[in-house]
Order: structure tokens, then C-alpha cells, then sequence
């Protein structure tokens, strides 16, 4: 694919983007897309910190664009990209440049970083003019060809290309220092004549990588360029070469010149504009010498930058009574998809929303759970009972309730090694497995055996005393159906060897709890069942359910279809599951400072009791 | 980012530490002594003990040059000498070159008694560097600029193939070796020690060792990532007659710890045209047109922010020009112009947020000191960005006219002036 010399991007330019730059590179995408490119100009990404792909919009739909790490990977890959538009940090764009001028395949190279020191600058360009190819910037926004390409962010949003008709070429060729000014020339341009065929911003650095006369040379050249228009500064000499180039009519096309920074003779000497190169250092410098000398090499200058939008009519409608240019129709303005995101943002568009979340809000300046405050949280010590109030409940708990919930979580926090869930964990953790598994390992223990008894016997026990039954008949129910009840038994405790834990809970309910029904209902239950065995005492799980039914029965934060609620969702094997991490955790991490070994049963604890071969035989 | 004049203690004192690295003859020992207003003179001693030992030089070292021709260069003293020097002058208002400021820094060295000036200096162009020789340096070497050699050393070949020697004057002679190898070695100390400038008028030869007596010199200050082992927190001190303001300070600091660019200079404090302009290339065009339309002398600051600064910088940058604007009342009123291209990438709600929170804080200020504001911007999020102004304008008591990239970019300044004129 040869392109002339004088021409630099067309609708078939493909670059490449170094940096993860992930707006600019949608920004050049729609572009893409507006002027109706039949494949988007990006052939791929430079990301040194990570290659594969990455996804983005081609209009309404995706496409994934490579990465890759380096220059010499890509430029291997895509031939045919001959521009590399370069986000790289001012620490590294020289660098990076270098590497992309040795590709054979990539002819132009867009700088953007600021504050690239002027020898590096100096020797990019210095390189890039032996290697016949063109560096564009650095501090610069880059440039376009309408219609065709842009660089990076250059002609801003999609709103402003549209304004602009930046989407189709008009006549104009335009070079700038200043990359701001680029946006506000195509916008005056567009305004006053057929707009923009090419426009470059070539940096404000006093040593830019191609200067002003590089770009209108190729303007000249190119013949769909009518006319041309570039915005100086003052400060540097480049101006003075456009007007020698002026003067030897190396320019025949009709040029639009502006210098700015006439204000430099009033201001004090040491004011340094936003630019770098922006200061004169001679009388020749200044933008007032400058503007004269361009109106004498026969430029078409205004008296202030005001006008610089009526030179431009002035020379187009000239050209356009001369025959140079015609006035063609209009394509149709195109049109972009908004993005959800700003279309959202402006408040034009709704969808109904996936999740709903009651619980807490992440959103605002401090975190909120159930509407209040983080730091009224902690202000009030509201404690871990007081924050699982309002996240599982969410409700405000009178204090003893809160300090009820802490109780339960410190009571079931552990019982030991041995017991199904902490040997799991355990045997996980010997298994050499990270903490979170070998958590998981011991919470998937929990079940209607093993520390998930709480919801079942709350069940019970409210469904029974509600529907009226005594203890007895309850016992007996029960019986009928083969069930054992809920929240009875325990393998080692007994009448006689009571188990201390559930003894505090009682303790604490009935010194600090408006009322105890239900509890009173299953000591009831449990003279019943001990006195058939003694180990058929209240166990810890069924304490703990029964005396929350109890809590939100008489604390007068609940109602009735709340409590319900609560018991059918089975929200209090939570507070086993919560409590009993602590403990699975503790014993995990025992296992690890231990250096344990993988546990492997021993072999003599284990009855092999093989099925005979008539056994398995199919008997049919 | 730019090229910044040094110190010429700091140049001398780069050139003592690196030069040898590149010319191991190179025997200046940089003796050089810093006073500023606050240097304790007998602790200088201690640390310098030849300032009592020989017979010394004192001069300003503010980056003006010229020193001699204005009487301000004490030569041959002892130090009780120079002591007095120092404290006829330190602090003393001179005018130098139409601007005047206050005499704060000054550079004390050896005297160096020398029969024969030469001249070298090395700047930057935008293919290479030139560099100029002449054996007939010092105070006329303008008026003999005919003898001065020119060099041009290409940015990618570098010294080494360079043909210096046959381009050496002949009368030089024997001490043309010596002459060339300085130069050689020069050039790649400015190369790699990020200067963009340099010159020495004059070097003497004092007992066949070379002896820098003037010296002058900018750096690249972009350089700094690579050079701050070399440079080693060096301070580029503000031009001779300039000393930045503590709001001037305070904006500064705000640029250098952001990627953004934040630029702050007042230029009359009583001014009643204040600007606040968005970009490098637009910011200087709001200053051209106020100039035009004849309001220099009311143009109180100049200024730009750009890169897409963050809600808090601009909140801090809009903050600082507020306060220093409604400080003094002037009958007339004044105006502040906000305005901006269209942007490329800067988010112009995001940007104005900041400008709004800082008007609304300086309400009653702003509407004590009769302020004017006109807003102009386009460029990303500016539907939004010119709507919070808008809104701001019905509640905040103070006139606020709003324009987009429909409206001329500068048109707010005759609009603005107009009314200030009155």
C-alpha cells in the first residue's frame, strides 16, 4: 500500500496506539465509524505491561483490537500500520519513538507526552528526517485528516467532529503550534468555508519533531488541498522559514497567517507563556515582526485573531468565484450511539435496574449500612452485634440484644478439634489448601447434624407452642412422626454433666429479656425428654433459636410477620456459621504454623468390610 | 518547561564536578562561595577557609549579566573587603537593563590575576548546537565578533568526528591543544549534563590551566528525570526583578505535583481585567485581545490551566485568583473572563465544578468588589459544564454571561471591556 509522500493518513491509514490509552482509543474508534471507514483504523494496541486483547465499540457493536508488548511484536504483526500514535510518559516517549522509527513499516510517529527534553526531541527529529518518515509533536494532541483519521484525542468529542464537519474533507489544510487551539481553528474553519482537509498541531516545544513549513509543503503538494491556514507564536524562528518558502513561491496556495502573543511587548520580559517555545528572545521573535514579515511575503494575516475567521471566508469565497473550489451537497450528518454511561449521566435514558440491594450503600462520601453512617456506627459502638442488627435485620437492636447477638457469636465460636466442621478444616488446611478453602471446607460442614440445628429448632418449637400444643403432646407428635426434635440432645452432655454454654445464654436471657415464653415452653420439653435419657437435655443450637424467638418476640423491634420471616429464610444459622469461622479459622492457622502434614486415616481405624463376589453379582 | 537560567555558582560548580570526568586535566577546583540574605558569614568561612586565605572577586549572581559595566563587580578585595561589600549592597535596589530589583545573591571566588580573555559558548538549534570560540573574549567580544569561531555539532553525529583544530585561529599556537581538547569535552558535559546554554566570557589560562571567570548558563528543565543525579536538587531562582508571590508560590507548587499545568503570574495587582483561561495556545490570544482592545495597563494577570486538571486543582487555582481580585475595590467594577477553547480531552463539567465551588465560597466578596464574570468554553461535558455556571449565575448575586463554541472564542473580551469601560 503506497501512499504519496505528501499525503500521511488516508481512509485506509491503520496505526498503532502505544498506551492503554482505553478513551482515546474509542474516540479514534467513532471517528472511524462517523466517516463510515469500511475497518477502524487502530490495528492494534501497544501495552507493555500486558499483550492480549482488549474489547471496544464499533458503533452499536464490539470488537476486540490485539495487544501487544512491544513495538517490534505489533509492527511484525501489522505490516500494513504504518502510524504509531504514541501515549507513552514524557520518561519513556523517546524511547519508544526511537523504537518505532527503526520499523521499516511505521512512517509516522504522533508524540503527546509533555516535557520530553529538547536534545531527545532533537534527536527524534533529526532521526525521523534521515529516515525519511515524520514525528509529529511531542506536546501535542496530534492531528487528522477529515473524513479519515485522527490521532488519539485530537477534534475532541463526537458533538464537536459533527459541528465541525470533520467527518468528510472540505479544502483547508491547517498547521498550529498549540494543540488546544487545534479544536477552536477547526470550529472557525468549519464556520467559514467548506472546512478541514488535514490539520496538524505540531507541539508548543521549541524543538517540535516536524515543524510548521514541513506540513504546509505537503498541504502544497496535495492537490485536493485549495488553501491554507496555520496559527503561529511567537518565540523561535520556524514562522520566518513559511515566509521565505512564501517569498521564493515555494507556496502558490492562498495562506492564512496568524502569530499570536502580539500582547508580549507590554507584558514584563520575564512572563513565560504556557508554551515552552512561547518567548521571544529577539525583536524578530515577536509575533508582531512576525506577522508583518508574513503580510509583506504576501500572506493574507488579520489585525487580530478576531478575524482570522473572516481572511478565511475572504480566500474561500475567492476561490470558490475563481472555480478552485465548488460547493458540493452535504452527506447526511452522521450519527453515534450514545454511551450508556453519559447518556445515563444526562439523565436520557432508564433501564430497569438487575439487583436491588436494601442492605448498604458504597456509593456516597462514607459507607452506609442500612442507611446509617459508618461513622455513627462506630461513634455509638454499636459493636459486631450492633452492625449484624442493622446488615441482616436491618434494625436499630436495643443494646441487651446486640450484646445477646455478640454472646451467641463468642459461645459457638469453637468446640475444639475434634467436632465435624473444625477436623474438616483442619484435614483441609493438612492438605496443604489456603485459608479460604479450608474454611469453606469446615463451614460446608454445617447442616442439620452439625451447628444447623438453630433454624430447625426455632421452627419447632414456635410452630408447636403457637398451634397451642402442650410439651407433651408436642414430645409425642414428634414421636409419631419418627422425627427427632430439634435442639435435643447431645452426644457427651447430660442432666448430670450439664453443658455450661447453654446455661449462660439462659443466664443472660432471663436477667436481660422482657420475657422467655418459648424458652420457658422448651425447659418444658426437656424435664419430658431427659427423664426418658438423660443426654435429651436443650442443646446449645436450640438454646440459641429458641431464645432469639424469644428476643424478637418481647425486644418490640420485630414484628410477627418479621419474626416468620426470619425463621423461614433460616437467618439464625448464620450466626453459627459467622461465629464458628472464628474458631475453623483459628484452628487453620494452627495447622499452618505447625508445618502439619497431609493427614492420612490410619488404616487400622477402618473396618474393610468387602462385599463377597456373589454379592455383586447381578442376581436378575 | 523550558530552558531556565542558572546560578552561575551552580553552572561553576556543575562544571568543577563534572567537566574533570570528560578532561581529567581539568584542575579547577570550583572554590565558590553562595551568600543569600540569610547566609551566616562566619559559618561560610568555616566551610570555606579560602575566602581568608587570597584575594577574592564578589559579584551578584541574579541572572543578569553586565555586571561590570554597572559597577557591581568587586575585584582584588580581601575578605574583610568583600565583607563590607556585601553589606553595602545586600538588599540594595539596582536597576539593571530598565528592571529594577533587589541585589539578594551574590558569588564570592577566588581572584584570578590573567593576562588573555577567550570566549566559548554552546547553544542550542533546532538541528544541533553551535558553538563559539574566540581568543579575544571579555567585555568586547560583541565588538569583535569577527573573530569569533563557529562551530555547528549535528544532534545525531556528535563531537568526536568534528574537525575542530583546523579551524582554531593561528594564534593560538602552542596553546591550541590545549584549547581543543576544552572544548571537545565541554561540548559533552553541556550534552549530557542537560544544558541548554552556556558560556564562558571569559576563560582564562592561568599557569597552563584553564580558569572559568564569567560564566552564564540555562537548562533544560524537562531534563530533570535524567539529570537529578548530576543537578541534585539544584534551584532555578526566578529572572533578576521578579520575585514570585506567595499566591504565585502556592499555584506553582499546585503544578508540580499534578500532570496537569496550572500557570499563575501576576502582572498588576490593582488591574480590573483578571483572566482565567483554559490552554497554552488560547490563554495567550485572551492576552493578545485585551492588549488590542487598549486594556494593558488593567491587565492584571496572565495565566492558563490545561491537561485536564482535577476538580480540587482547579478549585484551588480559581480560589487563588478570586482572593487576590476582590482584595482591593475599584469604583469601576471589574471583570473576570473564563474563558477556554474548545478542548480536546479536558471534561469541562469536571473542570468548572471547581470554578463554581470557589465563586459560590467567595459570593459576598465577589459581589463587594462589583466583579463581572464571562464565561466561554467548549470541549468535552461542556453542555454540563456551562449549565452549572449558568445555574450558579441565578443564585450568586453577581453578573454571569455564558457562552459556547457557537460564540467566537475572544468575544467575550470586547463584551466584557465594553462594559468595564464604562
Amino acid at each position: 500500500m503506497s501512499r504519496k509522500d505528501y499525503v500521511l493518513f488516508d481512509r485506509n491509514t491503520k496505526a498503532f496506539v502505544y498506551g492503554f490509552q482505553t478513551n482515546a482509543i474509542q474516540r479514534m474508534l467513532d471517528f472511524d465509524y462517523i466517516c463510515k471507514r469500511e475497518s477502524p483504523s487502530i490495528a492494534a494496541i501497544i501495552n507493555p505491561s500486558r499483550a492480549g486483547i482488549h474489547k471496544a465499540f464499533w458503533g452499536t457493536k464490539e470488537i476486540l483490537l490485539p495487544m501487544y508488548k512491544t513495538v517490534a511484536m505489533a509492527a511484525k504483526a501489522y505490516p500494513e500500520a504504518d502510524v504509531m500514535v504514541n501515549f507513552a510518559s514524557h520518561r519513556s516517549a523517546f524511547e519508544t519513538t526511537m523504537e518505532a522509527l527503526q520499523e521499516k513499516t511505521i512512517r509516522v510517529v504522533a508524540v503527546i507526552a509533555e516535557g520530553v527534553p529538547e536534545r531527545q526531541s532533537r534527536i527524534l527529529s533529526a532521526t525521523a528526517q534521515n529516515l525519511l518518515k515524520v514525528v509529529i509533536g511531542p506536546a501535542t494532541v496530534g492531528g487528522m485528516a477529515a473524513g479519515a483519521f485522527r490521532i488519539g484525542n485530537t477534534a475532541g468529542t463526537i458533538e464537536n467532529i459533527i459541528a465541525s464537519k470533520l467527518y468528510r474533507p472540505g479544502c483547508v489544510g491547517f498547521v498550529s503550534k498549540s494543540g488546544g487551539m487545534l479544536n477552536e481553528a477547526f470550529n472557525i474553519i468549519s464556520r467559514n468555508s467548506n472546512g478541514i482537509y488535514e490539520g496538524v498541531a505540531i507541539g508548543g516545544d521549541r524543538y517540535p519533531g516536524s515543524n510548521m513549513l514541513d506540513h504546509i509543503m505537503r498541504y502544497e503538494a496535495n492537490p485536493e488541498i485549495k488553501m491554507i491556514a496555520c496559527l503561529g507564536e511567537l518565540g523561535g524562528e520556524d514562522e520566518y522559514r513559511i515566509i521565505q518558502a512564501l517569498k521564493t513561491g515555494k507556496i502558490t496556495k492562498p495562506l492564512v497567517a496568524w502569530v499570536t502573543g502580539t500582547c508580549s511587548p507590554v507584558l514584563p520580559a520575564s512572563v513565560q507563556f504556557g508554551h515552552a517555545g512561547a518567548k521571544a528572545d529577539t525583536e524578530k521573535e515577536t509575533a508582531q515582526a512576525k506577522n508583518q514579515a508574513f503580510r509583506e511575503a504576501g500572506a493574507y494575516v488579520p489585525t487580530s485573531f478576531d478575524g482570522y475567521g473572516d481572511e478565511v471566508r475572504r480566500v474561500y469565497d475567492t476561490l470558490l468565484a475563481k472555480g478552485v473550489v465548488k460547493e458540493s451537497t452535504e452527506p447526511e450528518s452522521p450519527r453515534i450511539p450514545a454511551d450508556y454511561s453519559k447518556a445515563l449521566a444526562e439523565g436520557i435514558i432508564r433501564k430497569p435496574t438487575t439487583f436491588i440491594c436494601t442492605v448498604s450503600d458504597d456509593r456516597g462520601e462514607e459507607l452506609l449500612y442500612a442507611g446509617k453512617k459508618l461513622s455513627e456506627v462506630l461513634d455509638q459502638k454499636m459493636g459486631i452485634g450492633g452492625v449484624i442488627g442493622l446488615l441482616w435485620f436491618k434494625k436499630e437492636l436495643p443494646d441487651y440484644a446486640a450484646r445477646f447477638i455478640e454472646l451467641v457469636l463468642q459461645i459457638v465460636a469453637d468446640h475444639g478439634p475434634a467436632v465435624s466442621g473444625a477436623h474438616n478444616a483442619i484435614v483441609a488446611s493438612c492438605a496443604g489448601k489456603d485459608l479460604i478453602s479450608s474454611l469453606c471446607s469446615g463451614l460446608l460442614t454445617i447442616g442439620p447434624r452439625f451447628g444447623g440445628a438453630i433454624d430447625d429448632a426455632a421452627r419447632e418449637f414456635k410452630r408447636a407452642k403457637e398451634t397451642g400444643m402442650t410439651p407433651e403432646h408436642f414430645v409425642n407428635d414428634m414421636k409419631k412422626k419418627g422425627i427427632n426434635i430439634p435442639g435435643i440432645g447431645h452426644k457427651i452432655k447430660s442432666v448430670k454433666n450439664p453443658d455450661k454454654r447453654v446455661q449462660l445464654l439462659i443466664q443472660y436471657a432471663k436477667s436481660n429479656f422482657p420475657r422467655t415464653e418459648l424458652l420457658n415452653y422448651a425447659l418444658q420439653v426437656e424435664q419430658l425428654t431427659t427423664a426418658k435419657k438423660g443426654n435429651l437435655i436443650l442443646n446449645v443450637d436450640g438454646c440459641i433459636g429458641i431464645l432469639f424467638i424469644d428476643l424478637m418476640g418481647s425486644c418490640g423491634a420485630f414484628t410477627q410477620a418479621e419474626i416468620d420471616e426470619v425463621v423461614k429464610l433460616g437467618y439464625l444459622n448464620g450466626l453459627f456459621a459467622l461465629g464458628r469461622s472464628i474458631g475453623l479459622i483459628g484452628h487453620i492457622l494452627d495447622q499452618k504454623r505447625l508445618g502439619a502434614r497431609l493427614y492420612r486415616h490410619p488404616a487400622e481405624d477402618i473396618a474393610y468390610m468387602m462385599p463377597t463376589s456373589e454379592e455383586i453379582q447381578c442376581k436378575r | 518547561m523550558a530552558q531556565r537560567g542558572i546560578r552561575e555558582y551552580d553552572a561553576k560548580r556543575l562544571l568543577a564536578k563534572f567537566l574533570p570526568e570528560y578532561l581529567s586535566e581539568f584542575s579547577y577546583k570550583g572554590d565558590l562561595a553562595l551568600v543569600g540574605p540569610d547566609t551566616d558569614l562566619e559559618e561560610l568561612v568555616a566551610a570555606n577557609p579560602w575566602l581568608k586565605e587570597g584575594r577574592l572577586v564578589v559579584k551578584p549572581d541574579q541572572l543578569f549579566g553586565k555586571r561590570g559595566k554597572h559597577g557591581l563587580v568587586l575585584l582584588d578585595a580581601n575578605w574583610d573587603g568583600a565583607k563590607r561589600y556585601l553589606k553595602e549592597n545586600m538588599g540594595k535596589e539596582v536597576v539593571v537593563g530598565g528592571i529594577a530589583g533587589r541585589l539578594t545573591h551574590f558569588l564570592i571566588e577566588p581572584f584570578i590575576p590573567h593576562e588573555g580573555e577567550f570566549y566559548v559558548a554552546i547553544s542550542s538549534s533546532s538541528d544541533g548546537d553551535n558553538i563559539f570560540f574566540s581568543p579575544e573574549g571579555g567585555v568586547s567580544v560583541e565588538e569583535n565578533w569577527d573573530k569569533v569561531v563557529q562551530l555547528h555539532i549535528n544532534v545525531l553525529a556528535g563531537i568526536d568526528s568534528m574537525d575542530i583544530k583546523s579551524k582554531l585561529p593561528k594564534s593560538l599556537a602552542g596553546q591550541s591543544e590545549a584549547v581543543e581538547k576544552f572544548i571537545r569535552a565541554l561540548y559533552k558535559f553541556y550534552a549530557e549534563t542537560g544544558f541548554a546554554y552556556l558560556e564562558i566570557n571569559p576563560f582564562a589560562i592561568h599557569i597552563g590551566a584553564i580558569v572559568p571567570l564569567d560564566m552564564v548558563a540555562k537548562l533544560d528543565d524537562a531534563d530533570e528525570y535524567w539529570q537529578r543525579k548530576r543537578w541534585n536538587g539544584l534551584i532555578f531562582p526566578e529572572p533578576f526583578g521578579r520575585s514570585l508571590s506567595k499566591e504565585e508560590l502556592f499555584i506553582k507548587e499546585l503544578d508540580s505535583k499534578t500532570g496537569a499545568s496550572l500557570k499563575l503570574t501576576i502582572l498588576n495587582p490593582d488591574g480590573r481585567v483578571w483572566t482565567m483561561v483554559a490552554g497554552g495556545g488560547a490563554s495567550v490570544i485572551y492576552a493578545d485581545t485585551i492588549c488590542d482592545l487598549g486594556f494593558a495597563g488593567e491587565m492584571a494577570n496572565y495565566g492558563e490551566y490545561s491537561g485536564d486538571p482535577n476538580t480540587e486543582e482547579t478549585y484551588y487555582y480559581t480560589k487563588t485568583i478570586l482572593d487576590l481580585m476582590t482584595r482591593k475595590k475599584d469604583p469601576r467594577g471589574k471583570v473576570l473572563l473564563i474563558g477556554g477553547a474548545i478542548a480536546n480531552f479536558t471534561d469541562v463539567a469536571k473542570t468548572f465544578k471547581g470554578v463554581t465551588m470557589a465563586l459560590e465560597e467567595y459570593r459576598n466578596k465577589l459581589q463587594d468588589a462589583g466583579v463581572k464574570i464571562y464565561v466561554r468554553r467548549g470541549g468535552p461535558n461542556y453542555e454540563l459544564g456551562l449549565k452549572l455556571m449558568r445555574d450558579l449565575g441565578k443564585r450568586l448575586g453577581v453578573p454571569i454571561e455564558v457562552y459556547g463554541p457557537e460564540t467566537h472564542m475572544t468575544r467575550i473580551v470586547p463584551l466584557a471591556l465594553e462594559g468595564a469601560s464604562q
